[in-house]
């Protein structure tokens, strides 16, 4: 019974890491960008909220409502500029900029704000309360609401893709983008919308991640960079399905390992991580091998 | 003969003035100039590497020329970018075709009509002048054979409703037979009004459907003219670059390969 409380525990944390890891795979999959701050930008949506709850008193639980559109906006606008410029020098050099980039914002928050864990306290006693399923298994509200959150946002993200006039032209500008401008598509401002999606959705799992545990300036960098790349690659680059299935295969090593022994949860992630990559690089759901 | 006398009535819908284009060192296009007037089928004939395709994407806007000038309807559009010049009417079917792969070939065409001028065309138009893409419409392209995808290229061009139409060696890696078929749509589209400017290294389709042709050899204009006034030898050293009194002895064999009445037979 410890075993399948272990494996839900694990299946709820991964849609969280799958929300970390859609903007990543987004990125990569639309403009062939690996965004190397995508972690730091989560801990920068947890520091908006924080900020958006001290002057507004709005409810944690809604300062999404703020904190995705800002997000969403600052990330059309670096796409635009910093990232762009970078793309044109050529795809490596984007991988110098987003560095510098994390760089910048760790120690801009280390300068400004300070090296303390902060947390979004949910003042709310239902969601911070947990259901018992037998005497061994216990989910908590919130993370049951985070993990409910993550699977509508990437379902969405699905059907935008696959059926809205925005989402084609996405999809033929990541095909090719040459031939999307012989169609009149200004494949900048595509690549803008794409940032714009992954800038929000990662800050919405800051927020998630942020209720859920604690963040501090490095944590960006120290955690969630990681987990969110070791979904995409044990999911399969290119399929959002493949980003749930990565998050949840990674959350349930974790929760297992750590059931094996508390200092191995981290460990037995990055155990499977490293299997898939030596034994399906492609990744898990993904047909095609991605260089 | 249209051609003639549009000539003395309007302006070019489409002018290249002085074009010279450079890849990296290479020089690819020399001072190059044409003027396609409304209703022409304008060819440009010519071997590989003689800058074709540089001039056509040039033309719409994928390359930037060192020198020269690119007309639309009397518009400088050289420094215009390429999806402005689609939106003002530059279509182009690129060469190797370049469709969207993971797309289907309905959301190709969606792609296409994205920013459409008003106009003729439309998916459905597209669908009755290739009979088998109806049918079809929701299978990925990539799925499709290369005659096939020719046609959902051409599809996706003529959705957008161009004022000018860039056909990029439409025959590349066909069969004959695909390629007959291809070029035998042309008079369809051509009946709705639309000009068309296209690049072809078989020069026997070309001869066939151009109101005007015009050859490139390593960069340089050696011929222009009406098909009817060119003599299949004149095409020939304009084509290889042979001069008027070259003898063919100096070159055995190859007398065989041009036993057509032109080098075609050589490009397919």
């Amino acid at each position: 019974m410890v075993w399948v409380n272990a494996i839900i525990q694990g299946i709820l944390t991964g849609g969280l890491y799958a929300l970390f890891a859609c903007g990543l795979s987004l990125m990569f999959g639309v403009m062939k960008v690996v965004n190397l701050a995508h972690g730091d930008l989560a801990v920068v949506g947890g520091y908006v909220a924080l900020g958006v709850i001290a002057v507004t008193h709005i409810p944690v639980l809604w300062s999404f409502v703020i904190v995705v559109p800002v997000m969403a906006a600052g990330g059309y606008v670096l796409q635009r500029t910093v990232i762009q410029a970078a793309l044109d020098r050529g795809v490596l050099t984007t991988l110098i900029v987003t560095f510098g980039l994390s760089v910048v914002i760790e120690n801009a928050l280390l300068q400004f704000i300070n090296a303390n864990s902060h947390s979004l306290g949910v003042g709310n006693a239902i969601i911070t309360d947990s259901f018992s399923i037998g005497s061994h298994i216990q989910i908590a509200y919130l993370l049951l609401l985070i993990f409910a959150v993550a699977v509508v946002v990437l379902l969405g993200l699905q059907s935008f893709l696959s059926a809205s006039r925005y989402g084609r032209m996405i999809r033929a500008v990541a095909d090719d983008k040459e031939a999307a401008q012989l169609s009149g598509i200004d494949y900048r401002h595509v690549f803008g919308i794409a940032a714009a999606i992954a800038f929000g959705t990662v800050a919405l799992a800051g927020i998630g991640y942020g209720m859920y545990s604690q963040f501090s300036p490095t944590t960006g960098t120290d955690t969630i960079l990681l987990f969110a790349f070791a979904a995409v690659v044990i999911g399969g680059l290119g399929s959002l399905w493949g980003t749930l299935l990565g998050g949840v295969v990674l959350g349930v090593a974790q929760q297992i390992g750590s059931q094996i022994n508390v200092s191995d949860q981290v460990l037995a992630g990055y155990i499977v991580f490293l299997l898939v990559l030596i034994l399906r690089p492609q990744g898990l759901t993904s047909r095609r091998a991605q260089s | 003969m249209t051609a003639a006398t549009g000539e003395q009535t309007s302006a070019p819908l489409l002018e290249i003035r002085d074009l010279t284009v450079h890849h990296g060192q290479l020089r690819a296009l020399e001072h190059i100039s044409l003027r396609v007037f409304s209703g022409e089928v304008y060819a440009i004939i010519g071997a590989n590497g003689a800058g074709k395709s540089t001039l056509l994407r040039t033309i719409a806007g994928l390359h930037t020329p060192t020198e020269g000038a690119v007309l639309l309807d009397g518009k400088d559009v050289t420094k215009v970018r390429p999806e402005k010049r689609a939106i003002a009417g530059i279509g182009m079917v690129p060469e190797g075709r370049r469709l969207f792969g993971s797309l289907s070939v309905e959301e190709n065409l969606q792609v296409g009509a994205t920013y459409a001028r008003k106009g003729p065309w439309n998916i459905g138009r597209v669908y009755e002048l290739f009979g088998w893409m109806r049918d079809r419409r929701s299978q990925k392209t990539s799925q499709l054979s290369g005659g096939e995808q020719q046609s959902v290229a051409i599809g996706r061009a003529l959705v957008a409703n161009p004022r000018v139409l860039l056909l990029d060696e439409l025959s590349l890696g066909l069969a004959p037979v695909i390629v007959q078929r291809i070029y035998e749509t042309l008079p369809q589209i051509l009946a709705t009004g639309l000009t068309v400017l296209l690049v072809e290294q078989d020069v026997s389709q070309a001869l066939r459907v151009a109101t005007h042709i015009q050859c490139l050899l390593e960069g340089r204009t050696t011929l222009q003219g009406i098909p009817a006034d060119v003599t299949p030898e004149q095409v020939e050293a304009a084509y290889f670059g042979l001069g008027p009194a070259a003898p063919p002895a100096e070159a055995p064999g190859e007398e065989q390969l041009w036993s057509g009445s032109t080098p075609s037979s050589r490009a397919s």
